[in-house]
């Protein structure tokens, strides 16, 4: 008589998805990592030396893992949320009164918290291995650009409850649009910049006024910071992070000594 | 919220259980794998008084708990004498500059591990300190002392690898890292460790979630300023930029070429060593370089900004409350000024009348002291650094890269250099020509 376990693994909805037997001989578990789509990213063999946690921290890995964590909870915190001035504040607290499962924005903050440490550690890590040093130096780029994007989600993240603690680390954050040479109304040069007597750059046309789609932090930046936040930054990490990856692989697999 | 030492309490007596059950597994690892008896002795002793902390921390009561804190005395001097930026910068050089030379003992675990309870006990005599207590548990804060904590643990672990595999090099032997050479199949072994990072990081989060509550401060009102209003944490280090710099130079400027430098690093970095494995006498230009960028610049900043920095930006010590009043006298004055004013004895300045051409032709006049000062260092020190003690760099770069280098590196140090001329001669721009909003 065969077991559940086996019925089920023998059945053709199975065997449709998973196109290999479990993967408890060397033939299979060489095979699994080339036939799944997830394992796929990972080579079939590799250095004992590349996965020494001593060695690589993990914290490549649990910056993404952070990464997908933040997305889940990202999505459900939008179930509830609405990004305006009336609605906002308001939205925040019944999250934490009445929302079933009220630990979500926590996990989120401290999710983006930790992602933040994370790929600093990461960077850290890349750097005392002299792991961005030839082939790698262009991965060793795109990932300076992705701790950038990291940074720049956290801080868009920042303003969403519409709390004092988040208008005003904007404000003070975004001081730096109007402080932009040429392009910031308080930058030095920018008086530079007019057509006869009228001034180009203006506290209404400035990088902060970009930035803020205001001449302060107001109604219009809660939108175009939920949208950079929620949309924009995040499907630029995705690509990078497909590329840099992707450029692990291609650049000689996980940093080992050559 | 004001916290008091009764509040305080059970999260004091945990923290001292805490440290008390550590140092007893320590103990016992020391004798049952090490068989090293005198320690695992020592460390259980610990663990004893640890315990005993506890029993204390736990009562909550004023008299006892003055046992589980620092001297008021020693507090009040901390936050009378030593309580200053010039200070506290100095101390954190001459704290790593330490721990860089000496650290061949100090990687050994066990003084690793006296390092360590060393600095927890700090932390919890501290915490006995309200008004410590009070900014460290802010929940936006908490994450700061666990990358504190992390940062720790990580270049200790990173330079015990680099110490070994350098003693190995002087010795003629490979790095450690190449001799584990042996391929193994990514199924089941590095899968299952991803797999045990995703439950691990899973349940700290879950944990940190349920036991510390986002904040969320009253509704926003852009009427009510907070006093200090501070930037996210990570920004904090530009924040307190702004101290020696102008907006446009710390929030614009130097955070470009932060960020412009860290992509450069693998084209200026010709050193073909220590591809791929911890070491630091193989690269120790590298290394210094960007320690200091990162451990001193960056991560002492930003705690410097978090933890320190109160009303209106002033500096507070670690156990001092933070008053709004609090005044400091600030006469900073400008490098034009000092040549003009003290040596020359007059400010020059345009006629009245005079057109706008002329006007500009006086700004230059004024600060020239400063500009031929400021073009000396970004222009004319990187040919004489290449000719003299960079020479070697300078031969194997080429022109281009070096020039890059060079200047990123003095990009870099105007930094620490502004900050001391600020201490040092209350210096406050270089280079001031308000007109054009050109302060540097």
């Amino acid at each position: 008589m065969p077991n559940l376990g086996e019925v089920i693994r023998n059945s053709q909805i199975w065997k449709s998805i998973f196109r290999h037997p479990m993967p408890v001989d060397r033939r299979n578990r060489i095979v699994v990592m080339l036939t799944n789509f997830f394992l796929h990213l990972h080579p079939v063999s590799i250095k004992k030396q590349g996965i020494a946690l001593s060695y690589t921290w993990c914290m490549g890995g649990v910056t993404f893992f952070l990464f997908l964590v933040e997305t889940i909870t990202g999505v459900l915190l939008m179930f509830y949320y609405r990004p305006t001035t009336e609605w906002a504040y308001m939205d925040i607290l019944s999250l934490r009164d009445t929302a079933s499962l009220g630990i979500l924005r926590e996990l989120h903050r401290w999710g983006a918290h930790a992602m933040v440490i994370a790929v600093w550690l990461h960077m850290y890590r890349v750097f005392l291995t002299g792991s961005y040093k030839p082939p790698r130096e262009f991965n060793w780029v795109v990932g300076v650009v992705l701790l950038l994007l990291t940074l720049l989600l956290s801080f868009t993240g920042y303003l969403l409850p519409w709390d004092q603690l988040a208008i005003w680390a904007i404000t003070v954050g975004s001081k730096m649009g109007a402080a932009t040479p040429f392009l910031g109304a308080e930058g030095p040069g920018s008086m530079l910049l007019q057509v006869g007597s009228i001034p180009m750059i203006t506290g209404a046309s400035d990088a902060r006024f970009g930035l803020l789609g205001a001449r302060f932090v107001g109604e219009e930046t809660l939108n175009r910071f939920y949208v950079l936040h929620c949309v924009a930054i995040p499907l630029a990490v995705a690509l990078l992070l497909a590329i840099h990856f992707w450029r692990v692989r291609k650049d000689g697999g996980i940093s080992g000594p050559l | 919220m004001h916290l008091t030492l009764e509040k305080l309490a059970p999260f004091l007596g945990s923290y001292y259980l805490v440290l008390a059950v550590m140092n007893a597994v320590f103990g016992y690892f020391l004798w049952e794998h090490k068989k090293n008896i005198r320690q695992a002795v020592f460390w259980t002793v610990v663990a004893g008084a640890f315990t005993i902390m506890a029993s204390i921390a736990y009562s909550g009561q004023q008299k006892l708990m003055e046992l589980v804190s620092l001297p008021e005395a020693f507090r009040g001097f901390v936050d009378g004498n030593l309580a200053n930026p010039a200070l506290y910068t100095i101390g954190t050089s001459a704290f790593l500059v330490t721990m860089f030379l000496f650290r061949k003992v100090l990687v050994q675990p066990v003084v690793a591990w006296g390092l360590l309870v060393l600095a927890l006990l700090l932390m919890g005599l501290s915490m006995a300190d309200v008004q410590f207590a009070e900014i460290v548990t802010k929940p936006d804060n908490v994450p700061i002392v666990a990358m504190v904590f992390l940062l720790g643990y990580f270049t200790w672990l990173a330079t015990a690898q680099a110490v070994k595999n350098d003693e190995r090099t002087a010795r003629g032997e490979d790095p450690l890292e190449k001799l584990n050479n042996e391929k193994i199949l990514v199924w089941p072994d590095l899968v299952y460790t991803e797999l045990i990072c995703m439950v691990a990081v899973t349940a700290v989060l879950t944990y940190w979630a349920v036991g510390l509550q986002a904040p969320l401060e009253d509704a926003a009102s852009s009427v009510k300023t907070p006093n200090p209003s501070k930037a996210p944490w990570y920004f904090l280090g530009l924040q307190e930029m702004l101290v020696y710099f102008d907006p446009w130079m710390a929030g614009v400027v130097l955070p470009s070429t932060i960020v412009a430098g860290l992509m450069a690093i693998p084209y200026l970095d010709f050193n073909k060593a220590g591809n791929g494995y911890y070491t630091i006498n193989q690269r120790k230009f590298a290394y210094l370089v960007f320690q200091f960028g990162f451990l001193e610049l960056w991560v002492t900043l930003i705690i410097l900004g978090t933890f320190l920095r109160g009303p209106n930006w002033n500096f507070f010590g670690p156990y001092e409350q933070w008053d709004a009043h609090k005044v400091v006298a600030l006469n900073n004055v400008d490098l034009s000024q000092f040549f003009w004013l003290g040596l020359v004895g007059y400010m020059p300045k345009a006629p009245d009348g005079a057109s706008e051409i002329a006007k500009f032709g006086w700004i230059l006049w004024r600060e020239l002291p400063g500009i031929i000062v400021v073009v000396s260092y970004l222009a004319l020190l990187p040919p004489f650094l290449g000719l003299t003690i960079f020479r070697g760099f300078y031969k194997r770069m080429g022109l281009i890269r070096f020039m890059v280098m060079s200047n990123l590196l003095l990009m870099m140090m105007l930094l620490p250099i502004k900050m001391v001329l600020r201490w040092t001669i209350n210096l406050k721009y270089l280079i001031s020509i308000p007109e054009y909003l050109l302060n540097l």
